[in-house]
C-alpha cells in the first residue's frame, strides 16, 4: 500500500491572484521581507492496489492527467510512502 | 425543434434558458438530469451556467465526469450544436470538447455587470443573425471567466476563426479579449457572457435573441432537426 502526497500548483506562467491578495496582505501584517507567495492545493491519497512504487506513480500520473491538475494551466509532483498494510 | 438544458447538481441558469427558448424563441426546451446518458431526441444541447459540484477542485472539473457528458460528447462529434454558457464553457474546457481554460479573474473578485462584445465570427451556427464586427451587449457574471490558452493554440484559434465573441472593454484579463470560442468544426460554442439573460428588453438587453434565433435557423437549414 502506499500513500500518495501531491501537490498541485498553477504554473509560473500564469496569474494567481489568489496568492498575490495574500502576498498584499503579509506586507500589510508588516512582513516586508515576503517577496513570493506561491499557493496551490495538496491532497493525501492511499492506493491500496499497486504491487510496486512503480506502478503506484503510474496510476498517480494519470489521476493528476485525467483530474486532478488542468495540465493546460497547472502543474504537479508528489511523493510516494509505502504503508503498512494494516494502516 | 427540442433544446436540451443539462441540468447539473448546482447549476442555476438552466431556467433561464428554458425560458428563453419557450417564452421568447418559441422553440421546445427540456431539462435532462446529468444523469441522464442519451441526448437522441434533440436537436441542440445547452449547458448553463451556475456552479456545478460548488465548483470544487476547479470550476467544470467534476461535471465534465457526469454521466450525461459521454452523450454530449457522442452529440458534438456528431456535428450537432452544443453551447456551453459560463460554467457550461467551463465544463466544456475542462471536457477538452474546447481548447484552453478559464482562470481566476484577474483581478480576483467576482464580475457582474452588462459588457460590451464584439461578434468575430457570423458565420458559425449561432452567430448568422448578427452582423460580423458588430457591437452587442451581454450580461456577465463570472469569478472564473479568465480564459487562458498558451500561444500555439492561441494562433490556430486565430486561423480557423474559431474566436467568435470579444470584450470591447476586457474586463478579466483573458487572452486576447476572447469572450467566447468554438471548436475547429465550428458547432461547439463556450461563452462567458449570458445571452438568455439578454432576451427582454426590460432585462436591459436583447441581443441574446440572435444567437438562439441563429441556432434554430441554422439547424432548419441543415436539416440537422430531430423533431
Amino acid at each position: 500500500m502506499y500513500l500518495a502526497k501531491i501537490h498541485v500548483n498553477y504554473k509560473r506562467s500564469i496569474l494567481n491572484p489568489e496568492a498575490q491578495a495574500v502576498q498584499t496582505a503579509l506586507l500589510r501584517l508588516g512582513y516586508q521581507d515576503v517577496t513570493s507567495v506561491q499557493l496551490g492545493k495538496y491532497f493525501e491519497l492511499k492506493l491500496t492496489g499497486s504491487q510496486s512504487k512503480e506502478q503506484a506513480a503510474k496510476e498517480v500520473d494519470e489521476i493528476c492527467d485525467r483530474l486532478l491538475a488542468n495540465v493546460n494551466m497547472e502543474s504537479y509532483h508528489y511523493q510516494l510512502e509505502e504503508l503498512a498494510v494494516a494502516e | 425543434m427540442k433544446f436540451a438544458v443539462v441540468a447539473f447538481p448546482g447549476s442555476n441558469c438552466e431556467m433561464d434558458l428554458v425560458y428563453a427558448i419557450e417564452d421568447v424563441v418559441k422553440e421546445q426546451a427540456e431539462l435532462v438530469p446529468s444523469t441522464a446518458t442519451d441526448l437522441s431526441d434533440y436537436s441542440a444541447v445547452l449547458l448553463p451556467g451556475g456552479f456545478s459540484y460548488g465548483d470544487y477542485l476547479r470550476s467544470g472539473a467534476i461535471a465534465q465526469l457526469a454521466p450525461i457528458m459521454s452523450a454530449v460528447k457522442r452529440f458534438a462529434a456528431a456535428g450537432k450544436p452544443v453551447l456551453g454558457i459560463c460554467n457550461g464553457f467551463q465544463i466544456l474546457t475542462e471536457a477538452r470538447l474546447l481548447p484552453g481554460s478559464l482562470q481566476r479573474n484577474q483581478q480576483s473578485k467576482f464580475i457582474c455587470k452588462l459588457a460590451d462584445l464584439v461578434v468575430t465570427n457570423n458565420q458559425t451556427m449561432f452567430t448568422t443573425d448578427y452582423q460580423t464586427q458588430q457591437t452587442i451587449q451581454l450580461p456577465i457574471a463570472h469569478g472564473d471567466g479568465n480564459y487562458y490558452c498558451d500561444p500555439t493554440t492561441l494562433a490556430e484559434l486565430r486561423k480557423n476563426n474559431q474566436i467568435i465573441f470579444t470584450y470591447q472593454n476586457n474586463p478579466n484579463g483573458s487572452v486576447a479579449d476572447i469572450a467566447g470560442i468554438s471548436n475547429r468544426q465550428g458547432n461547439v460554442l463556450g461563452m462567458m457572457p449570458h445571452p438568455e439573460r439578454a432576451v427582454e428588453a426590460i432585462l436591459g438587453s436583447t441581443s441574446g435573441r440572435e444567437l438562439f434565433s441563429s441556432l434554430v435557423n441554422s439547424v432548419r437549414k441543415r436539416g440537422l432537426i430531430h423533431e
